[in-house]
């Protein structure tokens, strides 16, 4: 092989990646620069980013648009809602061992189902299944506390060291905001590294071209079942994380319309860029949590964003971003 | 030695007959044109070759195993490979991508999700030998959706030469693009397979490419095999002839 045509040096660091620490220093400062309420919405923010950043691993790299993420959302979040209620656990280590494992099970299973089929037919299947477990959360209401949900205390954090049975919400929500931030990033790391995996590029494969991937030798359900477990098991981190903060679950979060919402965070951000559902989860908090200070009508006001975002923005936030900074991203490759 | 040998194989899509009783042998190191007319089911033998479609009756026999009912990805373990008429990549992947997934998944490194791909260099370096060989190692951090046509076509067989096949189905690697660069696709794809001793099955519909490049040439008419022998011997056939271009070629 030729001098030019020696493998290039893959991994770079490029002005994007450099300017990763820019928004990492400033989340670990918001706790002491922001108020609690702000604190609360930033860390509500990371959290719909686990669960987007789960989610767009089907939709943007696999080519599989879920309406059924609701569903492992709220498995992470009953289960720990059921450990509180029934086990009297209050250690978050544990809810979050317990809600993964979970959520798993039930991303593995919904996946066995849903990757026999693609398009539309996935879409019902999932948004189907979803809505089994919501009827469960309703009708199970000696279980499941039915409309009323299950409440859930501030959790220990870091087996024990952390206990929040004295002293007011703002302190229970500074330590569990960089609880919830050192969680995050460890997330965007792992899925990251998956992304650029060759898992992650097999994905990226049969997302484009299914008949090829399969000439390469690759089990394309294998695949697309692997990401569904793998998509499925972050959302249900995510919902882990989220009912502390919220210190309730209710059926709602199993409902479609909740489905709707992550999908509709990683439009917003951009489910073509790795960091678009990030900014996405982020940016529809405070859309949100605004819109409905606002108005009665924040969905109608959401619907209007969301109108115009797949007309004007139809790679999302960052995908305008990139096309209006191009030096932040190499020519030709995407992210 | 025959490296590959189809028993009457047949496969019906309804009424139609598409491949009826075809016994067809490739030999190992041999260059292989398969010809003839839009419906006379060339590609439906490939596919039920390669595993897309799978045959109603008969019997596929490879290196000596029974394939017949074998899995795609069992086909592809045992050394077939194939590049497809229109052109399938992966066009939200880089050129080096494309390539460098089919080493990954030959050598079962694909399920790993632990390690960015970029860091494995062996890999990356072979990927970059393959696009070398085909000349087109200058593209490789283009999407290959941004590559022109003969680049493209070019590109289709390198993702499926880098499987290492022992057996290749080209199907018409110069479809699409102008007759200065068909020359250029197959003068690169031919001496890259030759210098590779990889056995090649093209379909092709240009018959001055067809008997420039092939050792043998195989004409197939309505799902039938019509004429089988060496390029001089296909050209001088006048029943070839009349199938393939309606009247004998005048002498």
């Amino acid at each position: 092989m030729s001098a030019a045509t020696e493998a290039p040096r893959a991994v770079r660091l490029r002005p994007f990646t450099m300017l990763l620490a820019v928004p990492i220093v400033g989340l670990a400062l918001v706790p002491t620069t922001l108020d609690s309420y702000q604190t609360l919405l930033i860390a509500y923010g990371l959290i719909y980013g686990i669960a987007a950043l789960g989610f767009n691993l089907l939709l943007g790299y696999t080519g599989l648009l879920s309406f059924g993420h609701s569903a492992f959302f709220a498995v992470g979040a009953y289960s720990v809602g059921f450990m509180v209620r029934y086990l009297g656990i209050q250690s978050m280590e544990l809810y979050i061992l317990v809600g993964i494992v979970l959520s798993g099970m039930v991303s593995a299973l919904f996946g066995y189902i849903c990757v026999r089929h693609t398009r539309i037919f996935f879409g019902i299947l999932t948004l189907a299944l979803s809505q089994v477990l919501y009827s469960l959360a309703l009708s199970l209401f000696w279980i499941t506390g039915g409309t009323d949900g299950l409440r859930v205390p501030r959790p220990n954090l870091l087996g024990g060291l952390l206990n929040f049975t004295s002293g007011g919400f703002p302190r229970f929500v500074s330590y569990y905001y960089y609880y919830v931030l050192v969680l995050f990033l460890a997330c965007a790391v792992i899925m990251w590294v998956i992304a650029h995996s060759p898992f992650g590029k097999a994905l990226q494969a049969i997302r484009d071209n299914e008949t090829r991937a399969a000439f390469l030798g690759l089990r394309v359900r294998r695949f697309r079942w692997a990401a569904f477990f793998i998509s499925g098991t972050f959302t249900g981190l995510a919902g882990t994380l989220w009912v502390p903060l919220n210190g309730l679950t209710t059926p709602d979060v199993a409902y479609w319309p909740f489905s709707g919402e992550i999908v509709f965070m990683t439009l917003l951000g951009g489910f073509r860029s790795f960091a678009g559902p990030i900014v996405g989860g982020m940016v529809y908090t405070y859309l949100k949590a605004y819109a409905v200070a606002v108005t009665d009508y924040w969905q109608l006001l959401l619907g209007a964003v969301l109108v115009v975002l797949v007309l004007v923005l139809p790679t999302g936030i960052v995908g305008a971003a990139a096309r209006l900074f191009p030096r932040l991203t190499s020519p030709g490759r995407r992210d | 030695m025959a490296l590959l040998q189809t028993i009457a194989l047949t496969k019906r899509f309804g009424d139609l007959v598409a491949v009826n009783n075809v016994n067809f042998t490739v030999h190992k190191g041999e260059f292989l044109s398969l010809v003839g007319s839009n419906g006379a089911g060339k590609t439906t033998l490939v596919n039920l070759i390669s595993g897309q479609v799978k045959a109603d009756t008969g019997q596929i026999l490879f290196a000596d195993s029974d394939i017949t009912t074998s899995r795609v990805s069992e086909r592809i373990k045992l050394g077939i490979a194939r590049s497809f008429q229109l052109v399938n990549l992966f066009d939200g992947l880089s050129v080096l991508d494309n390539v460098a997934l089919a080493v990954f998944s030959r050598e079962g490194k694909v399920r790993n999700l632990a390690v960015l791909a970029d860091a494995d260099r062996a890999v990356r370096a072979e990927a970059m030998g393959v696009l070398d060989l085909f000349g087109i190692e200058a593209q490789w951090s283009l999407l290959a959706g941004g590559l022109s046509q003969g680049e493209r076509k070019l590109l289709d067989v390198a993702v499926a030469y880098a499987l290492k096949p022992t057996l290749l189905f080209l199907d018409e690697p110069t479809s699409g693009v102008g007759t200065r660069d068909k020359a250029q696709i197959m003068d690169t794809v031919s001496a890259v397979v030759r210098a590779g001793t990889v056995t090649a099955v093209v379909i092709e519909h240009d018959m001055d490419i067809v008997f420039k490049y092939s050792d043998r040439v195989v004409v197939m008419h309505e799902g039938s095999m019509l004429a089988d022998g060496r390029p001089a011997e296909i050209r001088a056939n006048k029943e070839v002839a009349t199938v393939l271009l309606g009247a004998p070629v005048p002498t």
